[in-house]
């Protein structure tokens, strides 16, 4: 049998997640010998070359370059897993979400003490770039979303006793401490 | 302002714990509480500006800015929305010239809505200026608002008075009682202090083991044993307190208006019945604001007692001290809510306590308290007059006596009965002429949607367990929308926010709710609803949050072909627009809103 294909990807995330899941250490050996990665930062596989088994994706959707890729992952993977409190239900990305967006960009390239110069008051619109949402949204508002792990980030054990769950068919245990919070 | 509060905060006792007396004064004297008041009476009381906010902020009937002169509230509870609230609201509008939420600019008239006061069975109803205006019409609405161009008193635009107590001098209200079915116990012949004179010759244990054997459970919905209470407060050492619990709030009950109307003298008579029991030298009721109209009512009836020596020194020559006191509430249904309750009294925001301690160890002002439900004192009071097993011999095995119902909606006997307990809900809706009925709320918003296959079951605690509300819902309407929406509008706005599980899922419950009338839901949202509203049982802290979900759990377990002909049956379906999503912030960079897919 061939071994379950993976991909990943950072939306409106910090790549928290992404460093959990590099801290499982000397097990990503042992997880490359179980899997094979697709699409993801981690072997710098840009685009799908092949259909996928599992998505992981870390960060919510804050731009129309964030929803395409999730819909990518979402036609290219079986199963698809939101990955950390960004990915689930926003995360510090959505504190802007009770701010209108003009006044979050007007903070941002306009008035904020950072800013500089900018007296033709240029705004980012060129048409390559991709265009902020009014909000922050999390994953599954806008595709189906299988799993969720949770955690900021979701702590490396928990990521690796799922992952191996999830390969292996074997039942999830999760000990308490890896999902309390406080 | 500066000397009128100084005055205010000296007449309500100068003391943190009157935080609320002092609030309620400020409120109607300036119609707001303002951040002047706020920082005079923290320094007057010796606590911080933050301690009055928060008090402040958490009862619906403080306003940081001015409410009118003539300040509308009007009911916006199911009830009052089956009887046409919507056309009451949409005419006050039209008169006042401002919507919902708004004051005049000449700050004459202010309209806002509030939750059940109590008048479900003389719905729509509001308070303007805490007179309470009941049966409203579109044409009432003409005359009151145009009473209110020409200056005229609140009191003054009162039609006509209520039977009963509802005309006394010191009540002048329109409310009707409509007891339409008196019982032994509480709406029975009542011979005022007959039975303090014989509990003060009993040893204050064998009041107890009297109340005991009849085994009477608290009438306030959760059922406790009465007699254990009392014991077990008996059994604490030190000062003690009996409270009486009359902040009726559960949306559709209004059998303690009643009895506080018709049997203020026997509520009082049982507290100091209570007080004598366990050992306590002062009793306090707390009274929801809503029934504020009758508080000048129950402070005369005190005085008269204390007159007559039913209260104060040495009561009847037999060497018994007991006082009473009402506490006002200020808007807030958690504040029914024991802890709370408590919270309340000390002059703090409403918010329940951990338990344990129980209120039997460390109640108000820490100190050991009985706190009962108003009908719960009543029926004391008849079981030491009669004896317990008098009392025992009504009603079923586990619920013994009588229960006072308050019984509304769409039937065409609404008003209060006192039945023995173990009628059962077709017999019920016989007694109250209903007919063409979908479903019975029994116990208010969170109970239980009864649906007709199980109107054989009986009104009792081991069954249908109910502190008194019962909504009769009829076939017309629309339960999602016109009962379940509006009840969870209702736990969304009075969840005190300690639980972050009540805080939000009531919230997430009620959007899931308003996205299936919407015509938006799909099937597994309906499983959904079910398994969140269980976690937020297992979570939160109080009963509130405990039994908020069940509007949306018991209708979807005794009504699910009506969630399902209103659901899509996929897995999945997104919300989201995308051309919506982009508009703003397109706009803002100025470029087309073209996404290139
Ligand atoms: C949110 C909430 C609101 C409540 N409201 C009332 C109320 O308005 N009146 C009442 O008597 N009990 C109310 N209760 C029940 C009280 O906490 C308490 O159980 C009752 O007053 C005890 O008196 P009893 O044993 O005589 O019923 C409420 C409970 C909760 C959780
Ligand atoms: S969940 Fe935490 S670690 Fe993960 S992307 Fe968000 S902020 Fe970073
Ligand atoms: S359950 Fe709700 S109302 Fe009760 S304490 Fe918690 S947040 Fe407050």
């Amino acid at each position: 049998m061939s071994k379950p294909i993976i991909a990943t990807a950072s939306l409106a995330g910090c790549f928290g997640c992404h460093m959990s899941l590099l801290d499982i250490d000397d097990r990503i050996l042992k997880l490359i010998e179980l899997v094979e990665f697709n699409k993801s930062p981690i072997d710098d596989i840009k685009t799908f070359t092949k259909q996928c088994d599992i998505g992981l994706i870390e960060g919510g959707c804050c731009n129309t370059e964030n929803i395409e890729v999730l819909k990518e992952f979402r036609k290219h993977c079986k199963i698809l897993i939101s990955v950390g409190e960004c990915a689930i239900m926003g995360g510090l990305p959505a504190m802007r979400n009770g701010i209108p967006v003009k006044e979050c960009l007007d903070e941002a390239y306009l008035d904020g003490p950072t800013v500089g110069e900018n007296k033709e008051k240029i705004m980012p619109n060129d048409e390559e770039l991709p265009i902020i949402t009014d909000k922050v949204y999390p994953l599954h508002e806008i595709v189906k979303v299988d799993y969720y792990l949770p955690g900021c980030p979701p702590s490396a054990d928990l990521l690796w006793e799922a992952l191996v769950a999830l390969v292996t068919g074997k039942e999830l245990e999760i000990p308490y401490e890896l999902i309390k919070f406080d | 302002m500066e000397e009128k509060i100084k005055s205010i905060i000296k007449t309500s006792g100068n003391s943190p714990d009157r935080l609320m007396d002092i609030l309620l004064s400020v409120q109607k004297e300036f119609r707001c509480v303002p951040e002047e008041a706020v920082s005079l009476i923290a320094s007057a009381l010796g606590i911080s500006e933050a301690d009055v906010n928060q008090t402040k902020t958490f009862y619906h009937f403080f306003s940081s800015k001015p409410v009118g002169k003539y300040a509308v509230y009007l009911n916006n509870a199911a009830v009052s929305g089956m009887m046409g609230m919507a056309e009451v609201a949409d005419e006050f509008e039209k008169q006042a010239g401002i919507k919902f939420g708004e004051t005049t600019p000449d700050g004459l008239i202010s309209l806002d809505y509030t939750a059940c006061i109590g008048m479900s069975d003389q719905e729509p109803a509001a308070l303007i200026n805490s007179v309470v205006f009941t049966e409203l019409t579109r044409e009432k609405v003409k005359e009151i608002v145009a009473g209110m161009k020409e200056g005229k008193t609140v009191e003054s635009m009162v039609p006509e008075y209520g039977d009963g107590n509802n005309a006394h001098p010191l009540v002048k209200s329109m409310v009707k009682n409509n007891i339409r079915k008196a019982g032994p116990v509480c709406l029975g012949d009542y011979d005022a202090g007959k039975t303090l004179s014989k509990a003060l010759s009993m040893n204050p244990k064998d009041v107890i083991s009297e109340v005991q054997k009849s085994n009477l459970r608290g009438r306030g919905g959760a059922g406790f044993p009465t007699g254990l209470k009392w014991l077990f407060c008996s059994q604490e050492s030190g000062e003690r307190y009996v409270i009486c619990n009359a902040d009726e709030g559960e949306p559709g009950t209004f059998k303690d208006r009643v009895l506080l109307t018709e049997r203020a003298k026997m509520i009082f008579e049982g507290m100091t019945i209570a007080g004598w029991a366990i050992g306590a030298k002062e009793g306090i009721v707390y009274l929801r604001y809503e029934y504020d109209y009758l508080l000048k009512f129950l402070n005369s009836i005190l005085d008269e007692m204390r007159e007559k020596n039913m209260l104060g020194k040495n009561i009847m020559g037999k060497g018994f001290d007991y006082d009473i006191r009402i506490q006002s509430g200020a808007g807030a249904y958690v504040c029914g809510e024991e802890s709370a309750l408590i919270e309340s009294t000390e002059g703090k925001r409403g918010e329940p306590r951990n338990r344990p301690p129980f209120p039997t160890q460390s109640g108000y002002n820490e100190k050991p308290t009985i706190i009962n439900n108003v009908e719960t004192f009543c029926s004391a009071v008849k079981i030491v007059e009669k004896g317990g097993e008098w009392f025992s011999n009504m009603g079923t095995e586990e619920s013994s006596g009588t229960k006072l119902l308050s019984i509304s909606g769409d039937c065409k006997q609404p008003g209060v009965y006192e039945v023995e307990w173990g009628m059962t809900i077709k017999e019920m809706l016989d007694m109250v002429d209903a007919t063409d009925v979908q479903a019975v709320q029994v116990a208010g918003p969170s109970g239980v949607c009864v649906p007709p296959s199980q109107f054989s079951r009986k009104i009792a605690i081991e069954d249908l367990a109910t502190g008194g509300s019962m909504i009769v819902v009829g076939k017309q309407r629309d339960l999602i929308k016109d009962i379940v929406l509006n009840f969870m509008e209702f736990f969304e706005d009075e969840s005190c926010g300690s639980c972050i599980t009540c805080r939000s899922f009531n919230m997430i419950l009620r959007r899931m709710v308003e996205k299936i009338v919407e015509g938006r839901g799909i099937k597994p949202d309906l499983d959904n609803m079910v398994q969140w509203g269980e976690i937020m049982r297992n979570t939160s802290r109080c009963g509130l949050g405990q039994t908020s979900a069940n509007p949306v759990s018991t209708t979807i377990s005794n009504f699910r072909e009506l969630y399902e002909s209103k659901v899509k049956d996929v897995d999945f379906q997104s919300d989201f627009d995308m051309k919506k999503a982009i508009i703003e912030s397109c706009e803002a960079v100025g470029r087309p809103p073209v996404v290139h897919e």
